[in-house]
């Protein structure tokens, strides 16, 4: 089809894509530091807090899916 | 009389419902035109309607108020009015007036739900609501639908009467119809309390969403997504603000579904578990019960209605134009829908909380209500379900959509009211992101909160991009679960399968039972009876009979022959009446000696 787009079908691209999602996450780790906090919970005030939360959630979230996945997977049709 | 004033005569609920009744005699741009001019129309009578009560009557002995009209029920009411609004929109190019008929009863459902003021509109309310709804899923027309139609209507009823029951027990203990906080104490207000937990899909009596939704038609989920889970939220905050089981279930709500969500292959059932998950926090603020808490209720109901609507219309657009809507069957889209691409990605946004999307200046009140209340483990909670979320709605529907490996389908964008549609949700997703204060304004409580701080900036757009560097990891190590055709047992387990083997394990049991007893009662105790009162003198004669004959030495031959004698005599009353006397006296001397 014309007029489409193929903006990922070049690896240059999603290269580009993720050296720009790591430079952030990089950036976001630099400011940490710099913040005001004043969190209502004394760890909210550990630097780099919510990264290590936010990555060890997600970490837990899939390990913990893939053992529900373990317990619930059926048949398409299990229910007929 | 000025046209305001005209128009507050009439209650928004029963301007949708009996609108929906006319619809079928509208043909092309009027019809447009008409479906339209009546969510605007109800907007505008509830913006001019001061704060009070309005269109009470009295029926037999009950006081019936259509309109109570307060901060709480307008802010749902003007979502209400603005979701259907959009969604007519996204449905203009449809041809089936019974999905346009059953939106408006049921948007209009919800509006008489939000602003009812006594038990019994409610209640009424309350099941035009789950019938208008069940025909948005039967529209689909297909066996699949059919069934999760059939299983939604029944789950409905089954809260419908909890709620019934409640009420009953309510207006008999209280003595009036209206209502008002309603705590959780007394049979009648867990009764209601269940009622509504039905609807707003607290686990475990949320199987119905994520089964019904998902084979809903593609504007009928639209709607669905929008009214019978955010009017169960306003019916909650309104009777049980503060109660504190509602903080635990609203965080067992936020973490459980996104587990499933992760699983997921069909595309809006994973939008549907997300749904349950955003539900969860409203739940969890409410529990709270502080006014930060139930401002950040409504405002993430009034956010997630938007954002949940513009996330159910990309992924209706998608099944609209493949005719797919599974992970499996999807991907590369972006390359030919960029718009419905873009649209999404507002919408997941907005679902994630990132700051500048609505989901941020919303979500982060209610767990910011939860950090001054010093609740540690509901935060940590509702954080790890923060991170979740952004996960599987966030990251998942896009990139399983739109990115990932590329299926070879090159569908065109949608049709251009259903652009037009996504638009207005995604402009609105951004612009209640940016500039909140609009939506601050309606809130119940004044709002003193201000979400853009660095720390909350920083410490948000933390938490999620880390979440999306582990999704980013996972998927290229291969440890994220692939996706695959399969189904996922949840609770509705109880009701799909094992209520069935219950069934058949009656029909074994309770048949057989019922055959055993034909076969004993019915059939062998009358005839023997019969037998009995026929031979049964004769033979007790006999057998009393036999040991005199033994001890005086009688043949077998002769024994015989008496016995038939015996047994002619009785059988012929041929007994003399000497004989007959002698018996009854024996008889009677017998039951005064064991007497």
């Amino acid at each position: 089809m014309k007029n489409e787009l193929t903006l990922f079908d070049n690896p240059k691209n999603v290269k580009r894509f993720l050296l720009l999602f790591y430079s952030c996450l990089l950036a976001l780790l630099i400011i940490d530091p710099f913040i005001h906090k004043h969190g209502e919970f004394a760890w909210e005030d550990v630097p780099e807090f919510y990264a290590a939360y936010g990555f060890v959630s997600c970490v837990l979230l899939i390990f913990i899916a893939r053992i529900l996945r373990w317990w619930v997977k059926r048949d398409e049709n299990y229910y007929g | 009389m000025d046209l305001a004033l005209l128009i507050t005569r009439f209650p928004p609920a029963l301007l949708f419902i009996g609108g929906a009744l006319l619809i079928p005699f509208f043909k092309g741009k009027s019809k447009s035109g008409f479906m339209l001019a009546l969510p605007v129309l109800a907007f505008f009578c509830l913006a001019n309607t001061p704060d009070g009560s309005y269109w009470a009557f009295q029926v037999l002995d009950c006081n019936l108020i259509l309109g109570r009209v307060d901060a709480l029920s307008r802010a749902f009411g003007y979502i209400f009015c603005l979701v259907t609004f959009v969604g007519v929109i996204f449905a203009l190019n449809i041809d089936d007036d019974i999905q346009f008929c059953a939106a408006f009863i049921y948007a209009g459902g919800a509006l008489g739900v939000s602003f009812a003021g006594d038990v019994f509109s409610l209640y009424i309310f309350w099941e035009v609501m789950a019938v208008a709804s069940t025909f948005l899923i039967l529209a689909r027309r297909t066996r699949a639908s059919q069934a999760a139609a059939m299983r939604y209507i029944l789950v409905h009823i089954f809260g419908g009467l909890c709620l019934l029951a409640g009420i009953i027990l309510y207006v008999q203990r209280t003595g009036t119809t209206e209502f008002g906080l309603i705590q959780l104490a007394g049979i009648d207000s867990y009764l209601i309390f269940v009622g509504i937990a039905v609807n707003a899909a607290i686990p475990p009596l949320h199987p119905w969403l994520s089964d019904a939704y998902p084979e809903a038609t593609v504007a009928g989920a639209v709607f669905l997504s929008a009214f019978t889970t955010k009017s169960a939220v306003y019916l909650m905050a309104r009777m049980f603000p503060g109660t504190e089981l509602l903080i635990w279930l609203g965080a067992v709500m936020t973490a459980i579904p996104i587990f499933y969500a992760v699983l997921e292959n069909d595309i809006r059932r994973v939008l549907a578990y997300s749904l349950i998950n955003q539900v969860g926090f409203m739940m969890c603020g409410i529990g709270i019960g502080t006014a930060l808490a139930i401002n950040g209720t409504v405002s993430h109901a009034f956010c997630h209605i938007l954002y949940k609507a513009l996330l159910f219309m990309a992924a209706g657009s998608v099944l609209h134009v493949t005719g797919k809507i599974r992970c499996t069957d999807l991907g590369g889209l972006y390359k030919t829908m960029p718009l419905t691409c873009l649209f999404c990605i507002v919408g997941a946004a907005s679902i994630s909380a990132f700051p500048l999307f609505s989901g941020f200046v919303s979500k982060s009140m209610i767990i910011s209500a939860a950090a001054h209340n010093k609740l540690v483990i509901v935060w940590l909670i509702l954080q790890f379900a923060s991170a979740g979320v952004f996960h599987h709605a966030g990251i998942k529907v896009p990139f399983f959509m739109f990115f990932g490996h590329d299926s070879g389908i090159r569908a065109k964008e949608p049709p251009l009211n259903m652009l037009i549609a996504m638009g207005i949700g995604a402009g609105l997703c951004v612009f209640l992101g940016v500039y909140p204060y609009p939506l601050y304004a309606i809130l119940p409580y004044p709002v003193d909160y201000i979400p853009y701080t660095g720390a909350h900036v920083v410490g948000q757009l933390q938490l999620l991009m880390f979440g999306a560097l582990a999704f980013c990891l996972l998927i290229l190590s291969g440890f994220y679960p692939a996706e695959m055709r399969a189904i996922n047992l949840d609770t509705d387990w109880f009701y799909r399968k094992l209520s069935l083997r219950f069934y058949r394990f009656s029909d074994k049991t309770l048949n057989k039972m019922n055959q055993a007893c034909e076969t004993i009662f019915a059939q062998k105790l009358p005839d023997s009876l019969a037998e009995w009162a026929k031979n049964g003198a004769a033979r007790t004669l006999v057998i009393l009979l036999l040991p005199v004959w033994k001890a005086m030495n009688l043949s077998a031959e002769r024994q015989t022959q008496l016995s038939n004698h015996i047994d002619t005599l009785l059988r012929n009353g041929a007994v003399s009446i000497g004989i007959s006397v002698a018996g009854v006296a024996i008889l009677l001397s017998g039951l005064y000696f064991f007497h």
